[in-house]
């Protein structure tokens, strides 16, 4: 068993805001990020999958495939892009940096030719980032 | 569902290695520059890694700004610009990166308690650094996809 990362980068806007909160709730709570006109980020996505490695190959995933997989799973559909207005899992949930590495691993789960996701890591900056290992 | 929050810091100190059952010779042949006596110093960056539910209010595992003031008062204050050979706890102590990495987790563990306190990884240069505790995700089928506790 060995595991492998690949990073991946987008950028996208978002803001954190609570419906069911009032305007001087969710300032208290969220300061600055509460902004309703949204602020942005380059979030750096790490990705780390584990299997064993193809005694053909030597390869534990195909880099190319697993690159293609990120592109077209997350960074198509994130980047570039409003989280809360034109990413449809964030309708519900507050795009926070934990959430966004939950909703990394479900677009990835399953998705990965040969090898099983092990943690989604997302920087939003490089001295904050959030862990994801599938964990209920 | 549970996920980690992690958060770097920086802080600057010095210290000397150096351990009184050791002798001279033995220390100098142990610890090399590190043993100098007038010490040196590093920039130093602490890695602090919680774990916990993601609230379904905030989307958060903790708040940052507790965290943030957390780590400011008990490890930046204490600790940055000063000598880590002066401090209380390194008195029996040699200041190592390992030691200071567990000094930071212990006072961190009594201290934060927001949400629970996994890892701590502290770079001593950017070329060498130390985690405690070690973690046990096990890469061996306990994530595998669409199995057993995953999401």
């Amino acid at each position: 068993m060995i595991l492998l990362t690949r990073k991946a980068e987008f950028s996208a806007s978002h803001y954190y805001w609570n419906d069911a909160w009032t305007e001087e709730e969710n300032v208290r709570k969220f300061g600055k990020c509460a902004n309703r006109n949204g602020h942005g980020h380059n979030y750096t996505l790490e990705v780390t999958v584990s299997g064993e490695i193809d005694a053909r190959t030597g390869f534990v995933v195909d880099l190319k495939e697993l690159k293609e997989v990120l592109e077209k799973e997350v960074v198509s559909v994130y980047d570039h892009r409003h989280l809360n207005l034109e990413v449809p899992e964030f309708k519900a949930a507050i795009p926070t940096t934990e959430n966004i590495a939950i909703a990394v691993w479900k677009r990835l789960k399953g998705k990965i030719p040969g090898a099983s996701l092990h943690r989604v890591r997302v920087y939003e900056l490089p001295d904050l980032f959030a862990d994801y290992y599938g964990e209920p | 569902m549970r996920a980690y929050f992690g958060r770097r810091y920086t802080l600057s100190a010095s210290h000397r290695l150096h351990s009184e059952g050791l002798t001279a010779e033995e220390n100098r042949a142990t610890y090399g520059k590190c043993n100098n006596p007038h010490g040196h110093g590093h920039n130093y960056v602490v890695e602090v890694i919680v774990g916990g539910a993601v609230d379904a209010e905030t989307g958060m595992v903790c708040d940052l700004v507790d965290l943030d003031a957390c780590v400011r008062k008990e490890i930046l204050d204490r600790f940055d610009h000063t000598n880590l050979n002066t401090h209380a706890c390194f008195q029996n102590l040699v200041p190592t990166t390992e030691n200071f990495n567990i000094v930071i987790h212990r006072l961190l563990k009594a201290a934060f308690t927001q949400a629970e306190l996994t890892t701590v990884r502290v770079e001593e240069t950017s070329n060498n650094s130390f985690e405690y505790p070690v973690q046990g995700h096990q890469p061996a089928g306990a994530h595998s996809q669409g199995k057993g506790s995953t999401a």
